[in-house]
């Protein structure tokens, strides 16, 4: 029935694809393209956001005592005389997190490369439900709303961290932002969620059910692989913060406690009843946050797979390990939240048993660097802006790395807890390098969102500024996060011993500022180009993958006529046997019909046609895959 | 270079594309993984019971978490009773009832008989709905007796216990003065949130029940020619009474 159902749908789309009103063509659409879209340009905004809230308090912190009569103007009674209000500095800092966290390198990253290249890549004629798909979308819109009316309030916004631990986030009375704009910081995070679960079922089920003939899941584009993963971990995670917010809307608003423990403000308990555990708060957090962390970075790091292997003209090296690889990364990302609460009084023990198992993730995440590294290697390289991006991502993805190594050592974590280090570690690995990943994508599948190319000339620009950059502006907070200067303080000059780190503060800040003008360049290239840009044609990367096989005029049911059978994995590129140096998944095999007729299993495989082959040399054989022996 | 060993995933055809790998519609299978996510939500909220219950330790908690046997003995129309877990036992039967029914719904759908599907779905509803009603009294007799969200008149002193291993199954019951104290604090509070979300489940489930009945009176599902709908409502819930065998266990047997 399944099948038949699918392809009822399927005509259906095609009939009606071409009469569509402006409104359900633009705003209540349903094609996963211009869903895609939808969320790309409302993360672009949401980064915006994010990024100046960033700039101010970066403001702050290089020139505390400065007066800057613009800041008056723009936020009137947060920044009275121009210099900015201690709590204003708190909510700027928790909302740059949340929304960098959720709202850009989630729902941004996830929702857009997700809903533009799983239909794509796998062969499908949309997303399982569209209908939920647009749901998705809205939910992420309203949310978005939500949160950036939650800055506006006449409290300021939640201004607790991003983590809100309680017991800040749980007594309104705890400071200004804990009041109105915590509230909307909880009613913004469960829209988020109920977003991400919508949309999670559906790549979840799109690529498990809809995948064309011959998509076999070892033929899945690394991308495919990557935002699978990411679906799985997003559906199981962001449930049990949804627990966790649930029973701090309770100690909130109808008086229990299973948050607070005693608690005195100015000198008086707080509390009638005591009795509850901030840690649990911690724990149910981060059993979301350590996950949210490969939300962030594993769809970056399928583009990344992707785009060097297109722009490297050679297969990506180690398929198999590539996946296997993702898959031990989304394991065991659910099982060391704990290296996030090393100094909470957790039992030691518990600590080491974390430790290890934080430090066991090394292993997979240098598979994939190592491999990015020998796809790279004596490869024929087109440096496009994507490619640098991806290239960027890998640098990133290396050198905040290898700072998780002090991280996880619940010995270095005492005296790194909380400092700069932290600050510095996250924004290169996570921060940087998922955003890295996503420029790569914007600028490798334009083309197909648009019909248009971007500017290369802008691009490197855009490029070689943001990359300096970005390291400029985190890679100084090391050697002050290791000299012990803490994040989240508001001024610097109020402690004698941070004084010294006034001109790196400055450096700092300069930098951010160049970024942040960095940027611009970009945003002229996107919006130019989505009108202006040089016409693309179908296949402008010589790329292997379904997507390309697509007709320019993007229809909502994506082809025409019946959607390609494949034919092979999705990394074809300079096959000494072909003339061209890509083979894309969707031609066949004319030149070796003959290895077909003896191996029927190379075609779209049919039950019948299909040998058996003993479990036992499949397995050694993927293994011997896993470490390049074959 | 990848399509060198596919052997490995193309001995299974199933997964090959052009088709579903579990032979089901993509609606299955979406309820299937939205339940999978539910059940961590589940999972967090009685972990979190866990958490507070075993880790009670403050020092202004004089009594033991209550023994929930001695609380929830109230039976309706008969007061004054010890009655432990009766009317609890009986809800429970109810639930299960109408997860029995909920099966002969998903049956008949398979043969395509829409009379028998209406009247299955109705039984059900009529189930969850019970269900709830029992739910409903079974909070507001517990609010009565003095629980709230914000502390916990349930500690039960050694006189309490002593006073209640005097009373048999059915004899005469009242808590008398010095039989209870201030308790572990999260007690009342934990049981109305994760009785209350399980019991938001099953008025989700009641709905969708609902509205699916009233697709099958209409003839949608015979016109459509099959009665999936009825298998994913069905699905739904059967989770919904899995989850209250552990909220039950939890709640008011341990």
């Amino acid at each position: 029935m399944s099948t038949a159902a699918m392809h009822a749908e399927h005509h259906h789309h095609e009939e009606h694809h071409h009469h569509e009103s402006f409104i359900s063509k633009y705003v209540f659409s349903m094609d996963h393209k211009m869903i895609s879209k939808q969320f790309l340009i409302t993360g672009m905004i949401m980064g915006m956001v994010g990024m100046i809230m960033s700039l101010l308090f970066r403001l702050q912190l290089a020139w505390p005592d400065e007066q800057f009569s613009i800041l008056e103007t723009l936020l009137g009674k947060w920044a009275v005389d121009g210099k900015l209000d201690p709590n204003f500095y708190m909510g700027l800092v928790t909302i740059h997190g949340t929304i960098m966290v959720f709202y850009v390198l989630t729902a941004g990253l996830s929702g857009t490369f997700s809903n533009l290249l799983i239909p794509l890549q796998v062969g499908a004629r949309d997303m399982a439900s569209p209908f939920m798909n647009m749901l998705s979308y809205w939910f992420f819109l309203a949310s978005s709303v939500v949160l950036l009316i939650s800055v506006g309030v006449e409290t300021g916004p939640a201004s607790g961290g991003w983590t809100v631990y309680p017991p800040l986030s749980a007594l309104e009375k705890a400071m200004p932002g804990s009041g109105l704009g915590m509230t909307l910081w909880l009613v913004a995070i469960a829209l988020f969620i109920v977003s991400s679960l919508l949309g999670g079922i559906n790549y979840i089920s799109t690529v498990l059910n809809m995948r064309t003939k011959g998509m076999s899941m070892n033929r899945m584009p690394l991308t495919i692989w990557a935002f699978f993963f990411t679906a799985i971990l997003g559906l199981l995670s962001f449930p049990v913060l949804l627990g966790a917010a649930l029973f701090l809307i309770f100690d909130r608003s109808f008086g229990t406690s299973f948050y607070l423990s005693d608690i005195y403000l100015e000198g008086v308990g707080a509390l009638e009843n005591i009795g509850g555990s901030p840690v649990l708060y911690q724990h149910l957090f981060w059993f979301l946050g350590h996950p949210e962390v490969y939300i962030i970075l594993m769809p970056a790091l399928g583009i990344t797979s992707e785009v060097i292997s297109c722009n490297a003209r050679k297969p990506i090296f180690g398929y198999t390990a590539m996946v296997i690889s993702l898959m031990g990364i989304s394991f065991l990302s659910f099982i060391v939240w704990g290296h996030h609460m090393f100094i909470t009084g957790m039992n030691p023990f518990l600590g080491s048993v974390f430790m290890i198992l934080t430090l066991i993730i090394a292993v997979p995440s240098a598979v994939k660097a190592f491999n990015y590294i020998t796809t790279l290697w004596r490869g024929n390289l087109r440096f496009t802006p994507a490619m640098l991006f991806s290239i960027g991502l890998v640098s990133f993805f290396i050198s905040g790395g290898l700072t998780g190594i002090y991280l996880g050592n619940a010995a270095l974590d005492i005296q790194l807890h909380d400092s700069y280090f932290v600050v510095a570690h996250f924004h290169l690995v996570m921060g940087s390098a998922a955003i890295f990943g996503m420029f790569a994508g914007i600028y490798h599948w334009f083309p197909k969102m648009y019909g248009r190319m971007m500017n290369n000339t802008l691009g490197y620009v855009h490029f070689w500024m943001t990359f300096i950059t970005a390291y400029l502006v985190f890679f100084p907070m090391h050697f002050m996060g290791l000299a012990g200067v803490p994040r989240r303080y508001y001024q610097f000059t109020l402690v004698k011993e941070f004084d010294v780190w006034m001109d790196v503060n400055k450096l700092i800040t300069v930098s951010a500022i160049a970024a942040g003008v960095a940027q611009l360049f970009f945003l002229w290239n996107f919006f130019y180009s989505i009108f202006r840009g040089k016409k693309a044609g179908t296949n402008p990367w010589q790329a292997t993958t379904l997507e390309w096989s697509t007709p320019e005029e993007r229809i909502h049911g994506n082809w025409p006529g019946e959607i390609p059978t494949v034919y092979r994995g999705p990394h074809e590129y300079s096959r000494p046997d072909r003339e061209e140096d890509f083979f894309p998944q969707y031609i066949p095999d004319e030149s070796d019909l003959a290895q077909t007729e003896t191996q029927k299993t190379k075609t779209a495989p049919s039950e019948s046609e299909v040998e058996e082959t003993e479990s036992a040399s499949v397995f050694f054989a993927a293994i011997k895959r896993v470490f390049g022996l074959s | 270079m990848a399509n060198h060993s596919d052997a490995a995933f193309e001995k299974l055809p199933m997964w090959a594309g052009g088709r579903s790998p579990f032979n089901v519609s993509y609606g299955k299978l979406m309820m299937w993984i939205f339940l999978l996510s539910d059940a961590f939500t589940f999972s967090s909220l009685l972990v979190q019971y866990g958490a507070q219950r075993f880790s009670n330790i403050e020092s202004q908690v004089t009594t033991k978490w209550p023994d929930p046997a001695s609380i929830f003995n109230h039976f309706p129309f008969i007061h004054g009773f010890h009655l432990p877990l009766l009317f609890v036992s009986v809800m429970t039967f109810i639930l299960i009832l109408s997860s029995v029914t909920m099966v002969l719904a998903v049956e008949a759908g398979h043969r395509n008989s829409k009379k028998e599907v209406e009247k299955y779905m109705l039984y059900t509803i009529i189930g969850g709905a019970a269900f709830l009603g029992c739910q409903a009294w079974e909070w507001s007799t517990f609010i009565h007796e003095g629980a709230r969200l914000w502390g916990n008149t349930f500690g039960i002193t050694d006189q309490g216990y002593k006073h209640l291993s005097e009373v048999g199954f059915g004899d005469h019951f009242h808590w008398e003065e010095g039989d209870r104290t201030n308790g572990p604090v999260p007690f009342a509070a934990l049981f109305f949130i994760v009785t209350g979300f399980h019991g938001f489940h099953v008025f989700s489930g009641v709905v969708i029940n609902v509205v699916v009945y009233i697709m099958t009176v209409r003839g949608v599902f015979e016109r459509r020619g099959h009665y999936e709908m009825i298998e994913k409502a069905g699905l739904y819930w059967h989770f919904v009474d899995l989850v209250w065998v552990f909220v039950f266990t939890f709640f008011y047997l341990i």
